[in-house]
């Protein structure tokens, strides 16, 4: 009885909630009639508040007592030196000339026959095709010695990762306490732009391998130790209860149950690692890690935009054979246990048999020029001049013709939607939009949000950059409502039917790993540098998370139950609105989730073709050092505002989820 | 024997069969000659611009082939470059654009790098149009007149005025001053990088489209677009002092050359190379088009300069 009228009045609640939501913004653009141009803290490009000018001294500080410090001997140079000596034996390994030698130990034969066998070691056959064929293709596109550097990067970098971030996913799993105190900075190391801190780290690390390295594992550490800890926290109850009944410790606890049961999780964060890890590669080049990077950088440069996709295809290809070896290596963990004695045996011969190949080829390797050097014209590569030039007349061809198309739809977008947003947001006074934007957490995810949204406004205050900040909060809520309307839409279309989804998913993979860099030269052409084209980047690289998710989430709703629906006369536009985009509505309101963090890492690209605000600042405080300060501090808005947009959003799914659960119960 | 297995003694077989032929790496040694040694290690930062590039390119030809040396190309930033000279990474910063921040940090307080000489590159900054507007408006070179086509100039971004232009972030620019002393109903946008700036003037010569923005010579795009200098009141000495007062024209920069102490001490031959290296705007562009439009690799364009020009840099070598 009592829970029933429980329900009952939080149904009741539950109307008014948008009714609420809508009355706020009502009042919102009453009050802004008025009030509008008041109190916006603006503040222009190049002034600076106390707070930026003491960031500047703070860094000035750190340059000036850099040579002298024991602090930076002791610490920091031992951290370089250790990097800097796995990275280069990585390097004289496959990519530099080492030992004397003119070419690196192991030549591309040995390269690709061991990556085929270690991919079939960890995988299955299938994916060991795939290496064959991607690693070949690196040579093809005539990058095989840059691949090889930004591959030797990408490993050190991920096993430092691993050897750190394991083991720390793991004690964060087993103590609350810890998981507390790292998911802040996790935060931190995940939405803080690179920008910021890679100015800082050539100070502390120099300019060489060390940095790059260190630069990219600061990104990319942060998935596996989520990962982790989430996979140990998640083995069953029951499991480790047998455990101890059997009388296990807490170590032996965690060696024989938890450990192997979290495993398939743990691999999957292994595989974000490597993904994470591999899109630093362009930024990790402006301090001159070596590579991919490099080459999409100063193809940049002459806006040479064939050139530029090449190294971004081979960069894809790359991220694609990884990110399939380790999907197919966590789908082993599980699967190994399966195979009968008959398909082990045969494993094993296949095993024998390339290991043989394997030793071969790296002799061959170390032995001959044909088998060191990649055949092939210099430069162009096998096929990398004619895809190079395929690429630049296509984009010219786009550009040429489509440009009045294009322009409309920016205009359209900017006057009809953009521009009265960025004004309401960014001209109302400072007190109104925190009330406002308070008021809205409350309401769509509950009292509990409003400690956590208050500091992060207030703390945005304390940056000196909140018009900035709002400017750049307006278009990453148009963006995320593109990103939303697109996973929608294909999200559907790729749960309800295979073909789509085999068709689409390779184009979404290439989409996110892509570096940036590649396409905003086409994009620029097409939308001019304005806010426009900053926000179509994002939706590139957010809108196929976004897609995957909702996909996964129609493709989970139980096919009896959209059985049901369709032999009962619903049409399919009725199945999916009434049955399973409601029965996804959990995966719907992560994909919100991560569009908008995905869309906020975006910022600083944006900022590089016409967004202005936050993500020009950041990039201005890496490129002039009066600026420093204040880029720091923009870079810090960017990650108070993903706090407030990831808390808001996380709170208001988990009561949703709540919401209906409850009402399921009953 | 199952299939596998012969397939990999098919392999096997094949490859080993392909040992027969094909020549062998020879391990280079440590045979060098002794000029490397009494010339070392020379590390050039190249910023990220062609026309810096266009001179690491033939700096590092030079000093390779003629002294010997082995140089390794960083490509930083200029900001980062300059720290490089504090640890010690960076040895050369072959044009540097102004920069008074940091002359005043690496050179005055840290005493760790030294100024090395012009490099003879003029650098112009200023306010530009594509040529097709300067040819249908040519009073629009003349910035009286920017006001009259203050509404051309509008777009999405420019909140109902026209629309400068900025682009790259590292230059220093006095725009937003500019725009309010000169009362022009012009506001100032920020594209960001150079890519971005330069895809705009090429896409408004295109498509015929109003654009007006920050620009500078020498840069290897104007070799594509001509763009037209629009003239702000001339330049005068001082009339820059106050950067919130400013009214006139961007001074014109003469392009230096930066080493750190360390090097300019070391008495290497490069050193002498660097601080004797001098050339006009038009050798850079020469080099600088070969790379960015003709795309010849760094040391290609290097060479093909070298060789037709040995009386220009016979001279920077002859200490």
């Amino acid at each position: 009885m009592t829970t029933l009228s429980a329900g009952a009045v939080r149904r009741a609640a539950r109307l008014p909630r948008s009714w609420l939501f809508g009355g706020v913004v009502a009042v919102w653009v009453l009050l802004w009639i008025p009030l509008h141009g008041q109190d916006t803290l603006a503040l222009s490009t190049s002034e600076l508040t106390s707070l930026h000018e003491r960031l500047n001294d703070l860094r000035d500080a750190i340059n000036n007592t850099r040579g002298s410090s024991p602090v930076f001997s002791a610490f920091f140079d031992v951290i370089r030196e250790a990097v800097d000596a796995l990275t280069v034996f990585l390097q004289s390994l496959i990519s530099q000339p080492a030992y004397g030698r003119p070419v690196p130990l192991i030549g591309w034969l040995g390269v690709v026959v061991v990556a085929t066998l270690a991919a079939y070691a960890a995988g299955n056959l299938r994916v060991a095709v795939l290496t064959a064929a991607g690693f070949t293709s690196f040579g093809l596109l005539g990058y095989w010695q840059q691949s090889m550097d930004t591959l030797a990067l990408t490993v050190a970098a991920v096993l430092i990762c691993l050897v750190i971030g394991i083991p720390l996913g793991i004690w964060a799993g087993l103590s609350d306490r810890l998981h507390r105190v790292l998911t802040p900075v996790l935060d931190f190391m995940q939405t803080m732009p690179t920008f910021v801190y890679l100015a800082p780290l050539t100070l502390f690390f120099l300019i060489g391998p060390a940095s790059g390295v260190i630069a990219t594992l600061i990104y990319a550490m942060p998935p596996v130790i989520r990962i982790t800890a989430h996979g140990i926290r998640t083995v069953a109850f029951s499991s480790v209860e047998a455990g101890t009944s059997l009388g296990a410790t807490k170590w032996q606890l965690l060696r024989t149950v938890r450990v192997p049961l979290a495993k398939r999780t743990i691999v999957l964060g292994v595989n974000q690692t490597v993904m994470c890890a591999l899109s630093m590669v362009t930024i990790a080049a402006l301090i001159d890690a070596p590579g991919l990077g490099q080459v999409v950088l100063r193809a940049l440069q002459t806006l040479d935009v064939g050139t530029a996709f090449r190294a971004g295809l081979a960069i894809v290809i790359m991220a694609i054979v990884l990110d399939r070896v380790t999907t197919a290596a966590r789908d082993r963990v599980e699967a190994r246990y399966r195979l009968g004695p008959k398909a082990r045996g045969r494993r094993r011969i296949v095993l024998a048999g390339l290991g043989v190949a394997a030793a071969v080829a790296l002799y061959l390797s170390y032995t001959y020029v044909w088998a060191a050097f990649f055949p092939g014209p210099a430069g162009t590569g096998v096929v990398g001049g004619q895809v190079a030039a395929g690429v630049t007349d296509a984009s010219d061809w786009v550009q040429l013709h489509l440009g009045a198309v294009t322009d409309a739809i920016r205009n359209a977008i900017s006057y009809g939607l953009l521009n009265p947003l960025q004004a309401l947001i960014a001209q109302s006074p400072w007190y109104l939009v925190s009330a406002v934007v308070l008021a809205l957490a409350w309401i769509v995810a509950g009292p509990r949000i409003v400690p956590t949204v208050a500091v992060c406004l207030g703390l945005l205050v304390a940056t000196g950059l909140w018009q900035e900040a709002m400017v750049t909060l307006a278009a990453t809520l148009v963006a995320t409502v593109i990103v939303m309307a697109l996973g929608i839409a294909v999200g559907v279309w790729m749960g309800r039917s295979d073909r789509a989804d085999a068709l689409i998913r390779p184009t979404l993979d290439a989409a996110q790993v892509m570096p940036a860099f590649v396409y905003l030269v086409p994009f620029l052409g097409l939308f001019g540098a304005s806010r426009f084209t900053a926000i179509v980047a994002a939706v590139v690289f957010a809108a196929p998370v976004a897609i995957k998710l909702v996909a996964d989430g129609v493709r989970g709703v139980p096919a009896t139950v959209v059985e049901a629906a369709t032999s009962s006369g619903s049409s399919a536009w009725q199945v999916v609105t009434k049955v399973q985009l409601p029965l996804a509505r959990q995966s719907v309101t992560l994909a919100a989730n991560q569009g908008l963090i995905y869309v906020l890492s975006m910022v600083v690209v944006g900022g590089l073709v016409g967004a202005g605000a936050l993500g020009y600042l950041v990039v201005a405080g890496f490129s002039q050092s009066d600026l420093y300060g204040k880029g720091l501090a923009a870079g810090v808005a960017v990650v108070l505002l993903g706090v407030l947009l990831d808390r808001t959003t996380q709170a208001a799914a988990r009561r949703m989820d709540a919401g209906t659960r409850r009402g399921r119960d009953q | 024997m199952n299939k596998t297995g012969k397939l990999i003694a098919v392999v096997t077989v094949g490859t080993l069969a392909l040992t027969a032929c094909g020549s062998k790496i020879e391990s280079s040694g440590s045979s060098g000659e002794p000029s490397k040694a009494a010339c070392g290690t020379v590390n050039i930062a190249v910023n990220p611009w062609v026309g810096y590039q266009a001179d690491a390119a033939v700096i590092a030809y030079l000093a390779t082939k003629e002294l010997g040396c082995t140089v390794t190309k960083k490509n930083l930033t200029e900001e980062v470059s300059w720290q490089g000279f504090g640890t010690g990474a960076v040895d050369v910063v072959l044009e540097n654009w102004g920069h008074p921040d940091l002359k005043k940090t690496y050179i005055e307080q840290q005493k760790v790098a030294v100024e090395y000489g012009l490099t003879g590159n003029k650098g112009i900054i200023g306010w530009y149009v594509p040529p097709w507007l300067a040819q249908e408006y040519p009073d629009i070179t003349d910035w009286n007149n920017l006001n009259k086509y203050a509404d051309r100039f509008k777009t999405s971004e420019s909140g109902g005025k026209g629309q400068l232009l900025l682009g790259d972030p590292s230059f220093v620019t006095n725009d937003e001053a500019l725009v309010k002393n000169l009362k022009l109903d012009f506001k100032v946008v920020y594209a960001g990088s150079e890519a971005a700036l330069i895809q705009a003037f090429r896409t408004a010569e295109q498509q015929k489209q109003w654009m007006i923005g920050y620009f500078y010579e020498p840069q290897w795009f104007l070799s594509e677009v001509k763009l037209v200098h629009v003239n702000l009141p001339p330049y005068t000495a001082g009339c820059d002092a106050d950067p919130a007062k400013v009214a006139c024209d961007y001074a014109p920069f003469d392009l230096d050359k930066i080493v750190s102490k360390k090097f300019a001490d070391s008495g290497s031959p490069a050193a002498a190379l660097i601080k004797n290296f001098q050339w006009t705007n038009e050798h850079q562009n020469a080099v600088a088009l070969d790379i960015a439009v003709n795309k010849l690799s760094d040391d290609d364009a290097a060479k093909k300069w070298v060789e037709a020009n040995s009386d220009v840099w016979k001279a920077w070598i002859k200490s």
